[in-house]
């Protein structure tokens, strides 16, 4: 279960998040929409650890523990998982081994044995089935030469080999077809369980006809101005943020 | 605090904390007093029991040195070296030389074994330790063993160390020593053949390819003492070796000089592939010690369709000066240097390689991989050159740069020169930094930033560890992770 309390962040002194106030119980999966500048990708990169975004208050707990204390790896073995909406490209780096070498950390920080290469390839490569991505994307270089969707289908390749406990996705779905946008959903629907939370930050209602939030919450200038059930985003999809932001001023 | 300042921190307060074999080995030992006059000439050539030709040779390479400088054109820094201040012969107390491995000083054999280089051939030959490698160990001024001999020498060839080479093979030694470096080459070179101590020769007969990968491992252990090994490697035509060298020496806080001169022979269609790993003591965060690595190496493509490969992982030494170079004289002959040299700390590397196409058709491959971390100075420097006889000559260079932080340099130096118009000559240069978009990714994966800084350094330099044997290339990319502890973020 992640609590944020009156989360405030900067970014090189410019305020983003000024007092964010969210709960996203275990089993749940909840949409943050919002219009552009309003702190949404601020929000993933603070829960994720980036260190050049400074928290000036606030709190966040993840399971009881001070999320915020922890380095970023340490967030990632806790369970952790950032979607990138801008995923990087790592030169020379084979996908497959990155992959190993990311799970295989994170299984270590559980606890559990690690994976031989024969063992991982084989889940691997049954994970970029069900995920309809071509077998030589494990072959070739973090996100070297990937297209826009190839890169996002990665981002949740990675999710499902690594299997988080809590998920956050940042505008996964944007510039991907419709067929792409099934397989996102998909993705995180395969993931839900009992512990399993899931912070999808999106511009678009068309991802949640698929992958249904408990919850959506509208991010503007750096405040939860509203939060409601699926319906909520329905409704931002025919009316706009403007009624929303007004309404708040 | 920003990233960049934090790594900056951590880069600082870590002392060169990897560097695991900076172990001294207590041992008798038989030393020459300091300095260097004819009579030091003499006591090496005796302790050798040298014929008269090679006393005079050094004596000639002696002459020559007088007369000369250091060069000054590296972009490398250091206090005078005082050359009377250096002990040039330093071997452990024992007989001439083992006549078997039974004979070999335990203590050696435990620092071998420290160092993870099994020099006992039954317990490898039982498949307990280590891959089928035949080693020469060098420890300071002489070889300690050879394992492997019988073995190989079935097959012809002979491998040994150089001062027995000049007893037992007076003439191959004799025809091809100093015929690729000259005596009078460089500075460094005319001071290794006045007193180069011990190295390894290497002799592969027509048509044989070498039946296991011949290995050389040196070892500085004195004080105050310069290594100044040669080694010397012919191919006859048709046969193909590949020979790898290792390098430690223990952790002082004063520096030592190591001056090698390499040459290496391959006639008509014969392969030499060269592999080193260079991981001397780096000298410490603050640039205290470490080995002042001068060293010469140039292989001669004398043959027709003959090859020459050099492979270099360079992480040790407080400065790193050598060019690995390939004369292509034969028609057709092929030329290749890749290289990894990564500095971090204090330490400074100016390394690259001279490919001089002399005959028709030859062609050299250059990669070249730089990775700069801490305060270091990391410089390539490469010559190509196509004389007027060499129609059809090409060249591609590719020469790569990574920083790590921002005090840290990166430079590339290439030189061309071009008398035959029918030449094609390729230079690709890149400079990029290791991101904290790239740190960051790898970290909200769950790896560590060293595990993270290992995995992209290892990918930049895939090219060039992919050409290594593999045993090496395992040790290689451990090595680059451990050089680079604490350098990131």
């Amino acid at each position: 279960m992640l609590e944020i309390s009156g989360l405030a962040a900067s970014v090189e002194g410019t305020p983003i998040l000024r007092g964010i106030d969210l709960v996203v119980p275990s089993g749940e999966v909840h949409a943050i929409m919002g219009p552009n500048g309003s702190g949404k990708s601020t929000l993933s990169y603070v829960l994720a650890g980036r260190e050049d975004y400074t928290v000036t208050a606030g709190s966040v707990r993840f399971d009881g523990a001070d999320l915020l204390a922890m380095e970023p790896e340490m967030r990632a073995a806790a369970g952790v998982f950032l979607a990138f909406q801008a995923p990087v490209e790592l030169p020379g780096v084979n996908n497959a081994n990155f992959l190993r070498t990311a799970l295989n950390a994170i299984r270590r920080a559980r606890g559990e044995p690690e994976l031989d290469a024969v063992q991982f390839l084989k889940l691997a490569r049954a994970q970029s089935k069900a995920l309809a991505m071509p077998e030589d994307m494990l072959k070739r270089n973090v996100n070297v030469g990937f297209s826009g969707g190839e890169k996002k289908r990665n981002e949740v390749l990675q999710m499902a080999l690594l299997r988080p406990r809590l998920a956050i996705l940042d505008e996964t779905d944007s510039g991907l077809d419709i067929d792409a946008l099934r397989i996102v959903a998909d993705g995180v629907n395969a993931l839900r369980r009992p512990e399993f939370s899931a912070l999808v930050i999106t511009h678009h209602q068309r991802l949640l006809e698929r992958l249904v939030p408990d919850r959506v919450h509208v991010l503007a200038g750096g405040r939860i101005l509203r939060s409601g059930g699926p319906e909520l985003a329905r409704e931002l999809e025919t009316r706009g943020y403007g009624a929303i932001t007004a309404a708040a001023a | 605090m920003p990233a960049v300042a934090e790594t900056l921190e951590t880069v600082e307060s870590l002392a060169r904390s990897g560097y695991k074999f900076g172990f001294e080995t207590t041992i008798d030992m038989d030393v020459a007093p300091k300095g260097l006059t004819e009579d030091t000439i003499r006591l090496i050539s005796a302790r050798k029991g040298e014929p008269a030709w090679l006393l005079d040779w050094r004596f000639a390479a002696f002459a020559a040195w007088r007369k000369m400088e250091e060069p000054r054109w590296a972009r490398v820094h250091h206090t005078p070296i005082d050359y009377q201040d250096i002990h040039y012969y330093a071997a452990p107390k024992a007989k001439a030389g083992p006549a078997s491995l039974d004979e070999v000083d335990p203590e050696l054999l435990a620092t071998y074994e420290k160092l993870g280089i099994p020099l006992k051939e039954r317990a490898i030959l039982a498949g307990v330790q280590g891959a089928n490698v035949a080693v020469d160990a060098v420890f300071d001024s002489v070889s300690v063993a050879t394992t492997f001999r019988a073995t190989l020498a079935k097959s012809g060839v002979i491998f040994c160390p150089i001062s027995e080479a000049v007893r037992e093979h007076p003439d191959l030694v004799r025809q091809y020593l100093g015929t690729v470096v000259p005596v009078a080459d460089n500075f460094f070179s005319a001071l290794n053949s006045a007193v180069f101590t011990d190295g390894s020769f290497v002799y592969i007969p027509p048509g044989v390819r070498c039946p296991m990968e011949l290995s050389t491992y040196f070892r500085i252990n004195a004080r105050n003492t310069g290594q100044f090994e040669r080694t010397l490697i012919i191919a006859d035509a048709g046969a193909q070796v590949s020979y790898l060298e290792g390098c430690t020496a223990p952790q002082r806080d004063e520096n030592q000089l190591h001056a090698a001169v390499v040459e290496l022979i391959a006639l008509d269609d014969a392969k030499i592939k060269y592999s080193t790993v260079q991981n001397w003591y780096p000298g410490d965060a603050e640039g205290r010690g470490g080995i002042y690595n001068f060293v010469t190496k140039r292989g001669l493509c004398r043959g027709a369709r003959s090859r020459i490969s050099w492979t270099q992982v360079e992480t040790g030494s407080a400065i790193t000066w050598k060019y690995p170079s390939c004369v292509l004289e034969g028609d057709g002959s092929v030329g290749e240097f890749y290289s990894v040299a990564m500095t971090n700390h204090m330490q400074q590397a100016d390394t690259g390689t001279k490919m001089i196409h002399i005959g028709r058709d030859t062609r050299s491959t250059i990669v070249s991989k730089g990775i700069s971390a801490g305060k270091s100075d990391n410089t390539y420097r490469g010559l190509v050159r196509i004389g007027p006889r060499a129609s059809g000559a090409r060249n591609h260079t590719q020469c790569d740069s990574l920083l790590i932080g921002d005090r840290c340099g990166a430079h590339t130096v290439p030189y061309i020169e071009s008398r035959n118009p029918s030449a094609k000559v390729e230079h690709e240069a890149t400079t990029s930094k290791i991101s904290e978009d790239q740190m960051f990714y790898c970290r909200a994966r769950g790896l560590s930033q060293e595990d993270a800084v290992g995995l992209i350094v290892n990918g930049f330099c895939k090219e060039v560890l992919k050409e290594l044997p593999m045993e090496f290339a395992v040790e290689a990319q451990k090595l680059l992770a451990v050089s680079l502890e604490g350098s990131v973020g």
